[in-house]
């Protein structure tokens, strides 16, 4: 059982609604320097609204977020990006037209600053740069096991690559949070295991926080520290895996009416 | 076995940046440009100088600036022509003020301004897309030639309202013959595709084509939609600029604003489309079918002994044009230049289909 201490980011009393739609009713939880978060819950129960919100692309109109002790209600995803969050989407979001290697160098982009003019005549700090986050970025793809498809455009690959590209990508920005939203929806047990290991190590790795959608429970309880479990927008329950496991609201949600 | 890549080890990822990784491409330029620069004019008459290749290279220049918009950023563009016209005007304005400047630093200054224009056009599609852009491009083309027109002030109150461009020299030489004008031509249609190119390949590149491929998801990853997009219209209405301003300057020997109007912009954007949407090497393709295409039209039924009139090689075109680009935009929206990628992959395949 590994201990965290220090609050990297809190969310407080989070409410979110489209319309007469709630898609998240006060929401409180706390995600841990250093941990694996599971968030947990049935279909529409609002998961993926909740990363929405953290990394700013959903305005929640109440609540208030604290990342790395600055409070705020809400901020556009292009500062989430540059306050260290990254994420992967539900829906794979790669540029389909752009190559694997490409894609990952996308994400060094807020580290990369030559201007228009010494990028045309690709200058020597351009070019220099050019390498050095190239460096970075084959050390992403080795990491990932994905050398052979680096040239391949991204339309181009099965799902489940697709997916692990797209880690590739939010791993390049070297984020401090990463947010994950069902990394392994539509992949097989192998490939499940692989996308298992990538995120445990990167965790261990580089010390990176972890925020992780996922349904199969298996996973879960395998890879996290910490679940919170989501119904309906509101919070049913937080706490370690066995905990969670053993709830009997969990336990009604998931075996009840519907799901 | 003619095309590939075995034993072509890239010891560094310097070497495998580079423009042409491949030994054969590389050859392949070399001998392209040796072509450009020292056959074509050794031997090119003075006419097929002066009426098929200055033309080629400058709209080839335009067609690579719209596809920066279009083609890498995924902004689509109808006011190409207006922007060219942005060009020649201020090319007109500045040479007719500044007799003593240099004619390249004319070109540069005009292709500024009309960057300048372009980020003011480009402001809307902050908030629109698509069709509605395309709309919003429109009329610029419309209002800028219109401007253009509409003020004596921009053709220094000339009454005719068609003015010959000033002659040029550079570095006491002056531009005047078919040969010279085109070896200016070729110099700064060169360079400009090198630095495009290399632009397209860096994080600036990749922003565009991130937008393109999917804005949400390269704002998440950082990419300021606002700089992303305005920077695009920038580069694009840049090259374009100076497109007009040559067009204006070496090929047309005047300036006027209806050689810039919106059959123009179509002409242009068939051209990328044709080439290759996303491909600085696809603009030059398209821009030489589409220019050569009526030529051939005019000149093959004729070869075979059949005799059709002007209007049947009009029409012919028009129909010719439109099934390539439905056929482009279906099947191959990457172009021309995607076929001889897909020729390449074959060839280093050969004989060995798999
Ligand atoms: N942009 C939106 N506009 C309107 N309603 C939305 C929007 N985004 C989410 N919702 C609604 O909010 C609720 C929660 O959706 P959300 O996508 O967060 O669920 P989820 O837990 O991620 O579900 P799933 O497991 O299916 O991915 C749903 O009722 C959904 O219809
Ligand atoms: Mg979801």
């Amino acid at each position: 059982m590994r201990e965290f201490n220090e609050t990297l980011l809190s969310v407080e009393n989070i409410s979110l609604s489209f319309g007469a739609v709630k898609a998240l009713t006060n929401i409180s939880f706390e995600i841990k320097k250093g941990e694996v978060l599971a968030i947990i819950g049935p279909n529409g129960a609002g998961k993926t609204s909740m990363l929405n919100v953290i990394n700013g692309f959903y305005h929640p109109q109440e609540g208030v977020i604290t990342f790395r002790g600055e409070k705020r209600r809400q901020m556009k995803p292009y500062d989430a990006a540059r306050q260290g969050i990254a994420r992967t989407f539900q829906n794979v979001a790669l540029f389909k037209g752009m190559s694997t290697l490409d894609n990952i160098m996308t994400g060094r982009n807020l580290k990369m600053k030559s201007n228009i003019l010494s990028a045309a005549f690709y200058l020597g700090p351009a070019k220099r740069e050019e390498i050095e986050h190239r460096a970075v970025v084959e050390e992403i793809i080795d990491f990932l096991e994905i050398q052979a498809i680096r040239k391949t455009p991204v339309g181009r690959l099965p799902y489940g690559l697709q997916k692990r590209v797209e880690l590739g990508r939010a791993l390049a920005a070297e984020p401090d949070l990463l947010l994950l939203d069902e990394p392994m929806a539509g992949m097989n047990l192998e490939e499940k295991q692989d996308m298992s290991r990538f995120i445990l190590d990167v965790n261990d790795q580089f010390g990176t926080t972890i925020a992780l959608i996922e349904h199969d429970m298996g996973v879960v309880m395998d890879i996290s520290d910490r679940v919170v479990v989501l119904d309906y927008g509101r919070k049913l329950a937080d706490g370690t895996p066995d905990e969670v496991k053993n709830n009997q609201e969990v336990i009604e949600a998931y075996l009840g009416v519907g799901h | 076995m003619l095309y590939r890549e075995a034993g072509q080890f890239k010891t560094s990822y310097a070497a495998d940046q580079a423009i042409f990784p491949l030994a054969q491409d590389r050859i392949g330029m070399a001998i392209i440009l040796a072509v450009a620069f020292i056959a074509i004019p050794a031997v090119a008459n003075e006419y097929w100088l002066q009426t098929i290749m200055i033309p080629f290279l400058i709209l080839s220049l335009a067609a690579l600036g719209l596809n920066v918009l279009t083609g890498y950023a995924g902004q689509l563009s109808l006011g190409t022509g207006g922007f060219m016209a942005v060009g020649a005007f201020a090319a007109y304005k500045f040479a007719t003020a500044f007799p003593e400047m240099n004619i390249i630093v004319v070109f540069l200054i005009s292709g500024l301004i009309s960057a300048a224009v372009g980020i003011v056009f480009g402001v809307p599609s902050l908030r629109i897309k698509g069709f509605y852009l395309a709309v919003a491009t429109l009329a610029a083309q419309f209002f800028l030639l219109w401007l253009l027109v509409k003020y004596p002030w921009f053709y220094n109150y000339d009454p005719s309202g068609v003015i010959s461009a000033p002659p040029i020299d550079i570095f006491g030489f002056a531009i005047d013959t078919a040969v010279s004008k085109y070896m200016l031509t070729l110099i700064i249609v060169s360079v400009l595709a090198l630095a495009t190119k290399n632009l397209v390949r860096s994080h600036i590149g990749r922003g565009w084509m991130a937008i393109r491929d999917m804005d949400i998801a390269a704002e998440i990853i950082g990419f300021r939609p606002l700089t992303t997009k305005l920077s695009a219209f920038a580069v694009s209405s840049f090259l374009v600029g100076v497109a007009g301003a040559m067009y204006a300057f070496l090929y047309l020997g005047s300036v006027e604003a209806a050689a810039f109007d919106i059959t123009t912009s179509f002409n242009i954007l068939f051209m990328v489309i044709v080439g290759g949407l996303g491909s600085v090497l696809g603009s030059f393709i398209g821009a030489a079918f589409i220019l050569t295409l009526p030529i051939f039209l005019d000149n093959f039924p004729r070869m075979l002994g059949f005799e059709i009139s002007v209007e049947t090689v009009t029409h012919l075109q028009f129909m010719i044009f439109g099934a390539l680009i439905i056929f482009f935009l279906i099947v191959e929206p990457h172009g021309l230049a995607r076929l001889w990628t897909i020729t390449k992959e074959k060839l280093r395949a050969w004989p060995f289909p798999y």
